[in-house]
């Protein structure tokens, strides 16, 4: 392995300003994973057949996985000795960074799989330009995550296309589904300050790259399932400085429980 | 439609490493072929057991009949000649 | 003439058995013995499917990353033995559709065990170490069951659910080595499984009345009572490494049959239990049916889509 560009050595070559950027960046990415994960797990065992109970299970620990990787680096970045567990568990609703997309409730299969798909796309892009980072330690968790989320982009893009024209009743579902969802798609593509900074850095790509590519995908897709790309809607944002919709708090209180109530212990 | 109706079962078979046979592995229920594959991964390939998945809508397997068996496999029995070790080499024959 | 035939089937069939030869699915074999299996691997099945439900229960509260990715592969496994598992059963000519409105119908049974709360967490290293570890002891000789689906459906199985025990043992050693408030929480749970775990085996031999013919037809190994006092033997030993009490004030050791005498299990409550009066038996039911019936819109869609796009594909090919 070359020492020179693994993570832990790149880490020595950068300002105090840009680690503060990178951890920044880093535990946005992780917490979007964690609360897209832990929604998802929510469903097993309660999928509309046992097929895809396997599947929904097998994202959601893409996810978690992800989500590892890079509280693990967040914490490298930081260097205050906190640990994986620490920053997933004992952070407030309002430190959380991930986008109000992937914190709505899991609603019906429709909208877990609108929800999915709004995000695959992002993710899938992302994770192809991110690939390329400078930054060894964003790079190396990219590559990784990227085939995974190509896998899900597949699976969701299909749902889409299987409920958008399959029957009337699920044609309406995921239609209702679309409505709901689609205002959240917006806050995945606007940078925050922490974001513009790292682009202008050429760390991160300018999403306003890779929105154009989101939207083709969207198209064709939304075309074979009949459905129709929303115009004009008022895009809700907050999640990213952490302005959460009321349901973050609630999956918190359930995904912290142990660890806030049996403070310090080891599970 | 029929509100009962099941998605259609397929019987999987997977290559579990380069070189060697797809090898049956069991079944699964997809709507089509696309989802059977997509299942399959998701079902049989949890532990690196696979690096390719065929699969088959189970209804165009077609299978030698049991009650046949006899007259189906038995014949092959007493064609010993078949097989190398029906052959005597003499032991100074090398590499045969 | 018929008679003649069907005997000499039978006589086939019985020395197949007789010789260790695998029965498979399009193989002549007594209805009794069809009816016997379909009746026991779609209970397997359903245990597996329902058994997600207490497990998954602590997926959401799982108290670290780690912990929560390996529970939920966990419940996703057995996910995948159900499915295995229907798979085994529907080579014997029932779908699993009928298998499912079979369970949900209360006309199918489940193991009796998921009928209990979890109710913290060490419930989840219990459930793990206790009941993995005695599903473990039940499904190991069903590797060598009689018939041919049924047995490579638990090579599978078997080898998956290794890592379940070990990851329920793991949590276990945790928490009995951790702070008095998490040794507090083992007992406790220790307490609650270990005799519904007991139950798990089945009644007694004396009062099962199909392990007689199961034994002879190789689709059991062991009896239920053989396999309880197996388990018993095997645990002890574990609960005294974690410091835990066995729960058991009859517990002995009994130098005489080199091994553990216990106390009677409470039959009166397995049979209520199982009739559908255990503490879980309503809600574990109607979550399955709700899943299911709210899944229904789902598979159909999928289907009409299916049959759309075959139909243009037909269409196109004209």
């Amino acid at each position: 392995m070359d020492l020179q560009h693994t993570p832990t050595a790149a880490l020595q070559n950068y300002s105090p300003e840009l680690r503060v950027l990178l951890f920044d960046y880093t535990l946005q990415l992780a917490d979007t994973s964690l609360i897209l994960g832990h929604r998802l797990s929510e469903w097993c065992g309660h999928g509309p057949i046992l097929e895809q109970d396997l599947a929904m299970a097998n994202i959601a620990l893409d996810l978690i996985g992800e989500t590892r990787s890079l509280y693990q680096y967040a914490a490298e970045l930081e260097g205050k000795g906190r640990t994986e567990d620490d920053l997933a568990y004992l952070r407030e609703a309002v430190e959380y960074k991930n986008p109000l997309l992937v914190e709505q409730p899991n609603g019906d299969f429709a909208d877990t799989v609108m929800r999915q798909f709004i995000f695959d796309g992002f993710h899938f892009f992302l994770l192809k330009d991110l690939q390329n980072s400078p930054d060894p330690g964003l790079a190396g968790i990219a590559a990784k995550s990227f085939k995974e989320a190509s896998y899900h982009l597949k699976w969701s893009s299909e749902w889409i296309i299987r409920l958008g024209d399959g029957t009337e009743e699920s044609k309406r579902r995921i239609e209702k589904a679309l409505s709901n969802l689609w205002r959240y798609s917006g806050e995945l593509f606007a940078m925050t300050q922490t974001e513009k900074q790292l682009a202008q850095a050429s760390f991160i790509p300018e999403y306003s790259a890779l929105q154009p590519q989101w939207e083709a995908h969207v198209a064709k897709v939304f075309a074979e399932a009949t459905l129709e790309v929303p115009q004009n809607v008022f895009m809700q944002k907050g999640g990213k400085t952490g302005l959460h919709t009321e349901h973050l708090g609630y999956l918190l209180t359930e995904l912290q429980y142990l660890q806030r109530a049996y403070p310090g212990l080891e599970w | 439609m029929n509100q009962q109706k099941e998605w259609p079962l397929w019987e999987v078979f997977i290559r579990s490493k380069q070189g060697l046979d797809h090898k049956h592995v069991g079944s699964l229920h997809a709507s089509d072929a696309e989802m059977a594959i997509q299942n399959a991964r998701d079902v049989y390939t949890r532990r690196m057991e696979g690096v390719s998945i065929w699969v088959v809508e189970s209804k165009h397997v077609h299978a030698s009949n049991p009650d046949e068996a006899a007259a189906f496999f038995d014949p092959a029995t007493d064609k010993v000649y078949r097989h190398p070790t029906f052959y005597e080499v003499p032991a100074e024959i090398k590499n045969m | 003439m018929e008679t003649i035939i069907d005997k000499s089937l039978e006589e086939l069939f019985e020395e197949k058995i007789a010789n260790e030869i695998r029965i498979e699915p399009k193989d002549w074999m007594p209805e009794q013995y069809r009816k016997t299996l379909v009746r026991q691997i779609s209970q397997h099945a359903h245990s597996e499917i329902v058994g997600m439900l207490p497990e998954g229960n602590w997926i959401t509260r799982a108290p670290s990353l780690k912990r929560k990715a390996i529970l939920l592969s966990k419940v996703q496994d057995e996910a995948g033995h159900g499915l295995y598992l229907y798979s085994a059963a529907e080579t014997l000519g029932t779908s699993r559709d009928q298998m499912i409105a079979d369970l949900h119908s209360g006309k199918a049974k489940y193991s009796s065990i998921f009928n209990y709360p979890t109710l913290s967490w060490a419930d989840i290293g219990a459930i793990g170490w206790l009941v993995d570890g005695a599903a473990i002891m039940n499904q190991v000789p069903l590797i060598r069951t009689s018939y041919g689906p049924y047995a490579r459906a638990m090579v599978r199985v078997c080898k998956e659910e290794s890592f379940h025990q070990r990851q329920g043992f793991e949590i276990m050693m945790t928490l009995c080595n951790g702070a008095p408030a998490q040794k507090k929480m083992a007992q406790e749970a220790f307490n609650r499984w270990w005799w519904p775990t007991l139950m798990m085996f089945g009644p007694k031999d004396s009062e099962s009345p199909n392990t007689e013919q199961s034994m002879r037809w190789k689709i059991k190994r062991f009896t239920n009572d053989e396999l309880r006092q197996r388990f018993v033997d095997m645990m002890v030993p574990q609960a005294e490494f974690l410091g835990l009490t066995v729960p058991d004030k009859d517990l002995t050791w009994n130098e005489a049959k080199n091994g553990y005498d216990f106390g009677d299990v409470d039959w009166e409550e397995f049979w209520n239990v199982v009739k559908g009066n255990g503490p879980c038996n309503k809600d574990r039911l109607s979550t399955r049916v709700k899943a299911h019936e709210e899944g229904a819109w789902v598979r159909e869609a999928a289907l009409a889509h299916a049959q759309k796009r075959a139909q243009r594909e037909a269409e196109k090919q004209a």
